[in-house]
């Protein structure tokens, strides 16, 4: 049995640091959540040698032990905790060497809990071009560790990190940084009352705003005869650390590092005075966006038919292949459209994962932050809105988990509210068959309707954030900070790795509940209550026992699911949602779409018994629906009212569910959940009222 | 010595002092600390947020917090 170690993975953001996990542990990843909260857990195995196996947790990144977020707090929390059992046996700090002095700032805390740590400085390879010097035997002393040079884009540095690891005993894991003397009273106090406890983490605890899930703060603050400092002395007092670390990090490096003024580049200068010109900066971020929209349909509908034909091949096989009875038919009708419905739109997720990796690996997401912050702040949002807001483009979860970088709790709290009104992926294949059946193939009214579509929901979106800006009363004051990373070549494999992670997230997720209730559909739409629906074949058989002409076969089935379970609930709302244009059927694929929306088209195609979920086949029975005197049902105006209704409701579990986890509150979903939907009804219902 | 925000485009200056109390410690962590070194990069468009080099790092911050931060002009 080869031995285990624990390593951990820290380091502030824009260092590279997934890209040197992504090195580390190749594709043994796994990532999963912490219990309880949807912070990212990443961990991997990187096989060191025979005898020694590391297991390594990447955790994300922040800027210092003093949390600012949920993200911070959950890293801090398991460092404190020797208990954990992520707690690491090894840390590897990693460092920019173009910002060597802010990652040392983590590194002097890290130390400071007496964790073994190593300092990974990444991105060796701009050292000649920047004309950057490290004396490296000097700063190990100086720092009391091991230092390593890596480069994740040459792969070089990482032999020399792994023979570190394996001798990672000799590692001394004594602090560097006094914490006692900012304030030698305070501290002297503290160490009496708590002899056996170390100081600085002691000091950690007293001063975490975030909340600790698993160790008890009580331990301190309770104790009657230690006299707490004010939140604000506290905060003088952290900001004092940081200061005294700083010197001393500044007079280490000016023992070690040199680097050459005159060879700081001006690429990144050029490139931040076009991209954040006053004029062609929004030009050029609204030209990306269309960029994305554009690949998105072009590259996906190739993939997106394969896997259409591959799914309908794959029902009929089951059926020829397998004996018929019920078994089979939920097999072939229930579970591989359920299935492909969910596959479908793997290649358009894949695709915006892919552009939004692309946008944040190269530094480029900051400068759209630093452009929309102004704008976007009238409307009681922030700058870092931005990414919420276009992530939501693929999928709200992750987009309302993005908000977690914005450092107030009302621009949050609006950011999260209005999301969902962006229009996600999961909207697309209700927008695709509703354009095709109602708007006229002529010109380009298809890709406007679709694009006018965008709009209102990005105009929705906007709106309602400044509606709740109005109505909020409470703190408007903001912090923002937000750092601009240098402009990078994003590295195609950790883009990738991105892609992947981010779409087999989706699969499993959305699956789980599409492939739940496609069998539920499926169950209420082939069984019901009564006689009329045992009887259907003889009724009518015996109804148009004379007439010839008809397909016989339809009307049975047509007969059949109406008086199915399914049909009477459809039947039951029909009267809720007749203004607004809709029949049963569509009724029941707007009740099951509150599970998620992707689940519409899937459910006509159940309801209608068309054995693909190629649109064409749904297409052409839902052009053939009639309404009862007649008339087709899907007119331009059903068709707009229905889309629109879908733009406005909030018709996602998954949704209403990470808003609830991330506002810690259900009043919050709950109120979305039903003010989006009356939203979506009084406006459907007005726009079928006067086209009818 | 003047308030941070009023630094026009490309003008360097050290920091001097702030108002401790207005001003988020993340901003500190980054290297905005008395003594060092800062320029104002370039604004953006209705001249809110700046960008700024301070140090090594390079960041954003609204005007509002800018206020807060006073600097000395290099003559």
């Amino acid at each position: 049995m080869p031995q285990k170690i624990k390593v951990a993975l820290l380091g502030s953001p824009n260092t590279g640091k997934t890209s040197v996990f992504n090195i580390l542990t190749k594709l043994n990843q796994k990532v999963g959540n912490y219990p309880g909260i949807t912070v990212e857990k990443k961990e991997g195995t990187w096989i060191l040698n025979r005898q020694f196996k590391a297991k390594v947790f990447d955790f994300p990144g922040c800027y210092s032990l003093n949390a600012n977020s949920i993200d911070e707090s959950i890293v801090i929390e398991t460092l404190l905790n020797k208990n954990d059992p992520d707690h690491p046996d090894v840390a590897i700090v990693v460092a920019d060497v173009e910002n060597l002095k802010r990652s040392l700032l983590f590194f002097t805390q890290i130390k400071g809990l007496k964790i073994p740590a190593i300092l990974a400085i990444n991105m060796a390879d701009r050292m000649k071009k920047k004309g950057i010097e490290i004396d490296l035997d000097r700063l190990e002393k100086e720092l009391n560790t091991k230092v390593v040079l890596l480069s994740a884009r040459r792969n070089t540095g990482f032999d020399q990190l792994k023979q570190v690891l394996l001798n990672h005993q000799q590692i001394p894991n004594k602090e560097i940084f006094d914490i006692s003397k900012i304030d030698s009273n305070y501290f002297n106090n503290l160490k009496k009352l708590f002899p056996k406890e170390s100081i600085y983490r002691l000091w950690l605890l007293i001063t975490q705003e975030a909340n600790f899930t698993k160790l008890k703060r009580k331990r301190v603050t309770d104790t009657s005869d230690f006299q707490t400092l004010s939140t604000a002395s506290l905060k003088k007092l952290q900001q004092k650390e940081t200061i005294q670390r700083y010197v001393l990090i500044n007079q280490v490096l000016k023992k070690t590092f040199t680097v050459n003024p005159l060879k700081a580049s001006s690429f990144g200068a050029t490139l931040d005075r076009i991209l954040l010109h006053k004029v062609f900066g929004y030009i050029i971020f609204f030209g990306i966006l269309m960029l994305i929209f554009e690949s998105i349909y072009d590259f996906s509908s190739i993939p997106m038919d394969f896997i259409d034909e591959s799914f309908s091949q794959l029902s009929h096989w089951i059926y020829s292949h397998l004996p018929s009875g019920n078994l089979t038919n939920l097999v072939a009708e229930g579970l591989i459209p359920g299935i492909g419905g969910v596959v479908i739109f793997v290649p358009q997720i894949a695709i915006l994962y892919f552009f939004l990796a692309l946008l944040e690996e190269s530094g480029y997401m900051s400068r759209v932050i630093f452009l929309m912050d102004r704008g976007l702040r009238k409307f009681g949002l922030s700058g870092k809105s931005v990414i919420p807001l276009v992530s939501g483009t693929a999928c709200a979860i992750p987009a309302v988990m993005a908000t977690r970088n914005i450092e107030n709790w009302r621009e949050r709290l609006i950011t999260i509210l209005v999301t969902p009104f962006t229009t996600c992926a999961a909207r697309l294949p209700v927008y695709a068959i509703l354009i095709a059946l109602v708007i006229p193939d002529k010109g380009s009214y298809q890709s406007l309707t679709l694009m006018g579509l965008y709009l209102v929901g990005f105009g929705a979106a906007l709106f309602t954030a400044w509606v709740l800006h109005k109505s909020f009363v409470g703190d408007k004051k903001s912090f923002f900070v937000i750092e601009m990373p240098s402009y990078k070549m994003p590295l195609l494999k950790d883009v990738l790795y991105t892609v992947w992670e981010k779409t087999r997230t989706f699969i499993v997720e959305a699956g789980k509940i599409i492939l739940a209730i496609s069998i539920i559909l499926w169950v209420l739409a082939t069984n019901g209550p009564g006689q009329n629906f045992k009887l259907a074949e003889e009724m009518i058989t015996n109804q148009y026992s004379s007439d010839q002409t008809i397909d016989l076969e339809a009307h049975i089935q047509a007969y059949k699911l109406e008086n199915s379970y399914i049909g009477l609930i459809g039947r039951s709302i029909e009267p809720a949602i007749a203004p607004l244009g809709f029949d049963w059927k569509i009724g029941i694929a707007l009740l099951s779409s509150f599970a998620a929306r992707e689940v519409f088209v899937g459910t006509l195609a159940t309801i209608y018994s068309v054995d693909s979920e190629k649109q064409e086949t749904i297409k052409i029975k839902m052009t053939n629906e009639k309404r009862a005197d007649g008339t087709p049902l899907f007119t331009l105006a059903t068709g707009l009212s229905l889309m629109l209704f879908y733009a406005f409701a909030l018709q996602c579990m998954s949704t209403v569910a990470i808003v609830k986890k991330e506002t810690k509150t259900w009043k919050w979903p709950i109120i979305q959940l039903f003010s989006m939907t009356f939203l979506a009804y009084v406006i459907s219902l007005s726009v079928f009222q006067l086209m009818q | 010595m003047i308030s941070l925000d009023l630094l026009k485009k490309k003008q360097s200056a050290v920091i001097d002092q702030f108002k401790i109390e207005k001003l988020p410690l993340k901003l500190i962590e980054m290297g905005c600390l008395p003594g060092n070194e800062i320029t104002l990069l370039q604004r953006a468009p209705f001249k809110d947020p700046i960008y700024l080099k301070v140090d090594q790092s390079y960041l954003a911050i609204r005007r509002e917090t800018a206020k807060n931060i006073f600097v000395r002009l290099k003559s």
